[in-house]
């Protein structure tokens, strides 16, 4: 069986402890995974410094250059992993196996990914907006209208506490390296497979080893991460956004609960809009932070409710090598059965209505792992328990609401679909503050423009921008 | 460590079966006895002191649930032959709600004190000063540390840590704070170390040696240069690849650390030194016959476990001072086969059990 040791600024080290990451469906161990103790990473933390020196020497452009053939050896080469290799399909098919989601969607994910290291150069052109990327090398620079201005890192490394959901938030980490800056990665115990290939694929591109480590572990890694890495960013649940709001260090990434806006003005040709609200809901099992989980209007609801129920309801688990399975499993114990329990009881509720029941029972119980079946709720008020409820499945709730609550009643959104041409709700649209990414027209909640920024720019949370003053030469 | 002999083994289990006679007809005899024994004997079937002839018939006691400990009076635990002693109460847990206590006169002293006898001196010398850095407060291992130390024939210098505290912390998710109140105890390590008062053996939690060998080595030194050659180590539960990981990066081959499992209700079960020959495997054995631990079947605790294999840690304690017939402590571990220095079953791999495991707060200090 392969063993993936912990990567110790690239050298493997082989732990005491092992954990084996076992198939969802058969049970049978996939890997044997080294388990860090917390004393790693904060002795391995003396050389974070010199993970950014390494990368420093290599100029950005190189850095970008070396990126693009991450990425198609990423997605193409077989590549070493722990005491084996992998194949681009076996990683599909491992990432599938621990993960329970279908391989057609990991390997969607694989091309997401390649995508954006394919692209880095703009992605870091936009990210910055137009900065000589030679500033973040050097800490300084002079604008072309001979302002000097400085950019200063602030991290030699960014720790990563990763998930096991949805291997789509890879692309979020991708630019980091290419930024001159570290990774310390703990992968998600269900998903050790990207932070690995990704880091063998950089590695034989060019990147030196020195610039990567990973951590898999339990709690007391991800917690070790974020004690002693200086910028962080950590994946997890509305407790965990929660517990970090407003550290500086940490940059918590939740639910989303990303929804689409139905304005007055469009709301009686809701049928135009079906395919891209099942889209939203679907794509990707709906476990992604992006995926819509709310569909608010102030009329037409119930039809919306309806036809929506009438696309998902049907949909049913098939295996994982289908091309056309559309559910992913849930593989830890009794987290589908607490979920659909906690629906149950929103149900009980008066004021909503559960518009998928008449198409079977929500929970598939397997014997290993179980599924849990589009789910649309039908809710008559913004108050009610259920209207913004987000799960990993696709589940939305539909929600009646009339226009002028609905900025106030939606709460913090991830991705916002407003389609709509009401300048007045555009212009409140605009303004408002809990909403992060904002598209205004019939775009897919799903459908990301990389060239933008994901819940807040990883340009500024690593760099600072200060004000800085010279006179005679500066190192180069 | 080399196999007890059969012979090794049947005398230490004769000892044991006589041990057990001894201590129930103490704690059950009226005129010596434990209240809260001579109380709850009301309610069994059988008489104790006739029917209990050897350990395996502490299996009429049942288990003993560990909230009988909560609450007053604590004297109900005090047999009646030491109830004019000085009384000492030691509590564990008490972050949240009533501690539970344990009542003590000497048995500290004698635990730690047989304890000492497994220090090897070369690295633990006698005369030499000692740091605890440890829980204080209500907790035995600060009065029992101070007690090894002087029965070595050293001094014990001590530092204030509230572990209910650091619980309160972790729950709250105020891990700055946790860090901050770390780096306050490892302050306070540090200017002991630094006072010249020759200390060279240390007790302490795994995540304090981490944090103290950490900033010893950000300030340029070690555990090594700072005069320690050995630490007795405890408290939390430790792994082996903690403590490989410590052996092989922190200390070296000139300090010695002796890991050791128990709590205030059992003794101090010891461990030999983990070796990278063994894989750093740590394997504890109970001072026999005063305390024993078993590895019992996660779903019958009557039964023990094959040897290597994985079950519950059931302990009993059997002293003058205290009877604990076979409590179920909060951890799990392998059954390990009885050694010439320990002719008994030890348990190895000891971790939170694993129906436990996700709601303790474990590794706190």
């Amino acid at each position: 069986m392969i063993h993936i040791p912990v990567l110790r600024w690239g050298e493997p080290y082989k732990s005491l402890d092992i954990d084996k990451v076992v198939h969802f469906a058969t049970g049978e161990p996939v890997a044997e995974v080294s388990r860090a103790n917390a004393g790693l990473i904060q002795r391995d933390m003396r050389h974070a410094q010199r993970a950014r020196d390494v990368l420093r020497e290599i100029p950005i452009a190189d850095l970008l250059q070396m990126m693009k053939k991450a990425g198609e050896l990423y997605s193409g080469a077989e590549l070493p992993l722990g005491d084996g290799t992998q194949t681009p399909d076996q990683f599909a098919r491992m990432q599938s196996a621990t993960t329970g989601l279908p391989e057609h969607m990991c390997r969607f994910n694989m091309k997401k990914n390649h995508f954006v290291l394919s692209q880095m150069d703009k992605i870091l052109d936009s990210l910055t907006r137009g900065l000589d990327l030679n500033i973040l090398s050097r800490g300084y620079g002079v604008e072309a209208r001979g302002v000097p201005i400085s950019y200063q890192a602030q991290s030699p490394v960014l720790g990563m506490v990763l998930p096991s959901n949805s291997p789509g938030v890879h692309t979020l980490w991708l630019p980091i390296v290419a930024m001159q800056i570290g990774l310390v990665l703990k992968p998600g115990p269900q998903e050790p497979w990207t932070p690995y290939r990704m880091a063998q694929a950089f590695v034989q591109a060019g990147i030196p080893k020195q610039a990567v480590a990973i951590y898999p572990g339990l709690g007391e890694v991800g917690a070790a991460v974020l004690a002693n890495c200086p910028r962080s960013l950590i994946f997890g649940g509305t407790a965990t956004v929660e517990q970090y709001k407003g550290n500086p260090r940490v940059q918590a990434h939740g639910p989303g609960f990303s929804k689409i806006l139905l304005g007055d003005d469009v709301v009686d040709d809701w049928r135009k809009y079906l395919d891209l609200m099942v889209d939203s809901v679907l794509v990707n099992s709906g476990r992604g932070c992006i995926n819509c989980s709310g569909i608010w209007a102030s009329r037409h609801t119930k039809e919306i409710a309806e036809a929506l129920a009438e696309r998902m309801g049907p949909v049913t688990p098939l295996p994982p090598e289908d091309p056309t399975a559309a559910l992913a499993a849930f593989t830890v114990p009794g987290q589908a059965e607490g979920v659909s329990a906690d629906i149950d009881k929103d149900l009980k509720t008066p004021g909503v209505t559960d518009m998928t029941a008449k198409y079977g029972a929500r929970l598939v119980k397997g014997e290993r792992y179980d599924y849990l079946r589009p789910t649309v709720l039908l809710c008559d008020s913004p108050e009610h328990p259920a209207a913004k409820k987000e799960y990993m499945f696709p589940f939305t709730t539909v929600v009646q609401c009339p226009q002028e609550k609905m900025l106030e009643a939606i709460g913090p959104t991830l991705v916002c679909t407003a389609i709509t041409q009401d300048k007045k709700l555009q212009r409140a649209l605009l303004d408002a503050v809990h909403i992060d990414r904002l598209n205004l027209g019939p775009i897919p909640t799903i459908q990301l423009n990389w060239l933008q920024p994901h819940e807040g720019s990883i340009v500024d949370f690593l760099f600072r921008a200060r004000a800085f003053q010279f006179e005679g030469s500066l190192p180069a | 460590m080399s196999a007890a002999t059969p012979d090794q083994v049947r005398k230490a289990r004769e000892q044991l079966d006589a041990h057990v006679r001894e201590t129930v007809e103490w704690h059950f005899n009226p005129d010596t006895g434990t209240p809260f024994w001579l109380e709850r004997a009301k309610t069994y079937k059988f008489d104790p002191r006739k029917d209990v002839k050897g350990f395996d018939d502490l299996k009429l006691f049942g288990l003993f649930e560990d909230e009988w400990l909560r609450g007053g009076p604590v004297r109900r635990w005090v047999p009646k032959a030491l109830q004019n002693k000085p009384i000492y109460v030691f509590e564990t847990g008490g972050t949240t709600g009533i501690p539970k206590s344990r009542v003590v006169v000497d048995d500290f002293r004698i635990d730690y004190e047989m304890f000492s006898d497994t220090l090897p001196e070369k690295y633990f010398p006698k005369g030499a000063n000692w740091l605890m850095l440890g829980p204080s407060g209500p907790r035995r291992l600060r009065l029992a540390v101070e007690h090894l130390a002087q029965k070595r024939g050293g001094i014990c210098f001590c530092v204030d840590l509230d572990p209910r505290w650091v619980v309160k912390l972790i729950k709250k998710g105020w891990m700055e704070h946790l860090k901050a109140y770390q780096e306050h105890i490892i302050d306070q390590a540090m200017t002991v170390l630094s006072a010249g008062h020759e200390v060279k053996c240390m007790f302490t939690t795994p995540k304090l040696v981490d944090a103290l060998a950490q900033r010893l080595e950000k300030e340029g030194s070690s555990i090594a240069k700072a005069g320690i050659t050995g630490i007795f180590c405890g408290g939390t539960e430790m792994t082996s690849q903690w403590i490989r990981f410590t052996i092989e990066e922190y200390l070296g081959s000139d300090v010695y650390i002796a890991p050791t499992y128990g709590n205030t209700l059992m003794g101090l079960a010891a461990a030999e030194m983990p070796t990278a020959a063994d894989e750093y495997k740590i394997a504890y054995y109970a001072p026999q016959p005063r305390a024993v631990a078993q590895v019992v079947e996660f779903d019958n605790y009557d039964k023990l476990v094959d040897y290597g294999k994985t079950g519950r840690v059931l302990l009993t304690t059997l002293t003058k001072e205290f009877f604990v017939p076979r409590f179920a402590e909060r951890d799990e571990g392998e059954r390990e086969k009885p050694t010439t220095k320990y002719p008994w079953d030890g348990v190895s791999g000891v971790r939170p059990y694993h129906e436990f495991a996700a709601s303790t707060t474990v590794g706190v200090y």
